[in-house]
């Protein structure tokens, strides 16, 4: 394996070299733990590389495209006209907004005002310059050891990002937007956004994190999200990715969900070139509950990946997991669902489902449960469907008048429709519903 | 209105018409009965335009014009409907949606407006009391999670909505209690009118005991062979279709499938 460890190297060396040459300008650099945590992650990311195809959770993703290419993480930040983001926000939606340029964040472009007592939104620079001990052992309690090069390159900067903090019994009504904008037009910029969300006991929030660009430019984000939510908390996060068919963007995802506490995700991907989605939620005391929801709508050459792992670690945990995809042209879609139950999870009770709609002969859809159970007393399901447009519904609406690509159109969206309707914000259901319809052509 | 003649039909290669002849005129209600088997359900599909139906020969002009060389929905817009034997569920869309889109569908291929959100509605109430069903039902995904009975009713409440000229009824009778079949038929004999035709596939008298047909045909291996009036249900209550002689059955056999 000479040649392989050499590739690494390679691909890896010019990230490291960049680290080594920023370091000491990062955010809270000089204080030793955050030196500590960025120097750990440096040294397994130079272990780690990039994911190859060799390896398992990544067998039918292949990022050889990203490790090849020279991305330059960008420290300075192009500015974007406040009146382009206006033309890109999401229609209706009332949230605290904030945007970041390439990773960065952009107090220019964001609002956040009349925050209720008790609920902090800031940039996680500002943050680690600010008051850095608010973060101690907040970084990788949740995440670990990184699960792959992504999150230790990530973890290695851990340059900007939100934070979020949500104290005992608030209930944050409107939405946080998180709104990430790719801007440079130098084909390399690189973002590597670290997001913090802690909900303290019996705290509620929303948050509607964003991917787009304003570029025709290539880019790639590795971004890596760390999520607390205390005994009954309840934590609502949408992500909707609708970046340039040139982009790549490396999400993960890692929950750690208390007592009583309830996560609920809904992963929408329409944009990107490459689009993998890690979600790892840890159900760590009785009684926690997790939902995620997925839907892909891809086509062309676009390729995603959605790899989730539910860990049943206490009992009467439940988890609910359903994730739908529409496929055109060349398009190609991996579904990964782990679940696991520990012996002590008695009680525990997790449903898992993905369903595929293949509207091309070209489109190709991978779809992997994994169930590992070491307890008796568990209700567990899953299935996994992929499939074409029914040829008997499509002839029961023509015969009803509705013209054959009216028809495939309404099936399309109906299929969508069943995961549309769990999104947290009708803004956003009715925002993402017009993108599909303007995607398949129907409005 | 709807002349057949001589009319050919294969599915997967199997030749099941083999030179039917049928004329229904405006106002008329026909019944076509027959054993499992004889090509009734496949002449209600070739009617509709159902793919996977290979006419190999003869003709089927409606309104004076060629059928054969029209669209399913150019042929629904022109006022032809079917009643699905097997009504299909489809998740996710409603039936007021469905129903909408269609009358709408309908209107705009004959350059009329749309109908508005209050014309349409107070249609569809209308509809609804004449098949007793709850107007909750339309908010439900299209027979999704229906009964039998549901289903069938759901059939004629949409053919109640867009008032076809010729409606084709397949088998609307099988999987209905007494009860449901008298709702059913009710909503059917309320849309008879002077320029509506109907055509009753059945296997069964017992649905003409609700619905009086004008004609009675017996089909049998893809050819009708015998017309007449009521009364020729009632003979073959009598006798069964066991006299037609091969792929013959009697009348007690159970649930059609042809």
């Amino acid at each position: 394996m000479v040649d392989s460890s050499e590739q690494i190297a390679e691909e890896v060396g010019k990230y490291l070299s960049q680290h080594q040459e920023v370091a000491s300008t990062l955010p809270a650099a000089g204080i030793s733990w955050v030196d500590a945590h960025r120097e750990a992650a440096s040294k397994r990311f130079e272990q780690l590389g990039f994911p190859t195809t060799r390896d398992e959770q990544w067998k039918y993703t292949n990022v050889r495209s990203i490790a090849r290419h020279a991305f330059d993480l960008s420290l300075n930040p192009v500015d974007v006209n406040p009146s382009v983001i206006n033309k890109l926000t999401i229609p209706n939606l009332d949230a605290h907004r904030l945007v970041f340029t390439d990773g960065i964040f952009s107090p220019l472009l964001s609002q956040i005002s009349d925050l209720p007592k008790g609920v902090t939104i800031i940039s996680l620079a500002a943050l680690l310059r600010s008051d850095p001990s608010r973060l101690e052992n907040k970084f990788g309690e949740v995440v670990g050891e990184p699960i792959n090069g992504f999150n230790a390159m990530n973890s290695a900067f851990i340059l900007d990002g939100a934070f979020i903090e949500i104290e005992s019994g608030v209930k944050l009504e409107k939405p946080i937007e998180l709104l990430y904008v790719s801007a440079s037009t130098n084909e390399q910029a690189l973002a590597l956004p670290r997001n913090i969300v802690v909900l303290r006991k019996q705290s509620s929030a929303t948050l509607c994190e964003r991917y787009i660009s304003v570029t025709h430019s290539q880019s790639l984000t590795s971004s890596v999200s760390e999520v607390y939510i205390e005994d009954n908390g309840i934590l609502h996060i949408d992500r909707v990715n609708e970046e340039n068919d040139k982009s790549f963007n490396i999400g993960a995802l890692f929950a750690n969900v208390g007592r009583n506490a309830r996560l609920k995700s809904n992963s929408i991907t329409l944009g990107g070139r490459l689009v993998r989605n890690d979600i790892v939620v840890r159900l760590s005391e009785d009684g926690a509950e997790t939902q995620l929801d997925g839907l892909y709508v891809v086509n062309d050459r676009q390729h995603v990946d959605n790899n989730t792992q539910v860990l049943h670690d206490h009992p009467r945990t439940t988890s609910r997991e359903h994730y739908k995809g529409i496929l055109s042209g060349k398009a190609r879609a991996v579904f990964r669902g782990h679940i696991s139950v520990k012996p002590e999870a008695q009680g525990a009770d997790a449903v898992q489902k993905n369903n595929n709609l293949l509207l091309s002969p070209e489109a190709e859809v991978d779809t992997m449960p994994q169930l590992e159970i070491y307890a008796d007393d568990v209700k567990c399901a899953h299935g996994a469907t992929v499939g074409q447009l029914e040829e008997e519904a499509i002839f029961y609406m023509r015969s009803r008048g509705i013209g054959y690509a009216e028809t495939r159109q309404l099936l399309t969206h109906a299929f969508a429709a069943e995961i549309l309707e769990n999104l947290g914000q009708s803004s956003i259901k009715d925002y993402i519903e017009n993108r599909i319809n303007h995607m398949m052509g129907l409005s | 209105m709807l002349a057949i003649s001589d009319l050919r039909v294969e599915v997967d290669g199997k030749q099941i018409l083999n030179g039917l002849d049928l004329e229904v005129c405006p106002g008329e209600i026909h019944a076509i009965m027959g054993p499992n088997g004889s090509g009734k359900s496949t002449l209600a599909n070739v009617i509709a335009g159902r793919d996977g139906y290979d006419v190999k020969g003869g003709s089927i002009f409606y309104m004076g014009n060629n059928l054969l060389d029209l669209l399913p929905e150019e042929r629904a817009r022109q006022g032809i409907f079917l009643a699905f034997q097997y009504p299909v569920e489809i998740p996710g869309v409603a039936n007021i949606y469905l129903l909408k889109e269609a009358i709408n569908a309908i209107r705009s291929s004959k350059e009329e407006k749309e109908l508005d959100a209050i014309d349409f509605l107070s249609l569809v109430r209308d509809k609804l009391k004449l098949l007793d069903m709850k107007e909750e039902f339309l908010y439900r995904s299209v027979n999704q999670g229906f009964s039998g009975g549901e289903k069938k009713r759901n059939e004629i409440f949409q053919m109640a909505m867009l008032e076809p000229t010729l409606a084709i009824l397949d088998e609307t009778d099988s999987g209905l209690d007494i009860d449901a079949l008298k709702v059913v038929s009710d909503g059917v004999n309320a849309l008879r009118a002077a320029d509506r035709s109907i055509i009753l596939v059945t296997h069964y008298q017992r649905l003409l005991n609700y619905i009086v047909p004008d004609y009675v045909h017996v089909l049998a291996n893809g050819q009708v062979i015998r017309s007449g009036d009521h009364s020729l249900a009632a003979e073959l209550e009598e006798s069964g279709y066991s006299w037609i002689g091969g792929g013959g059955e009697g009348k007690s056999l159970g649930a059609s499938v042809g």
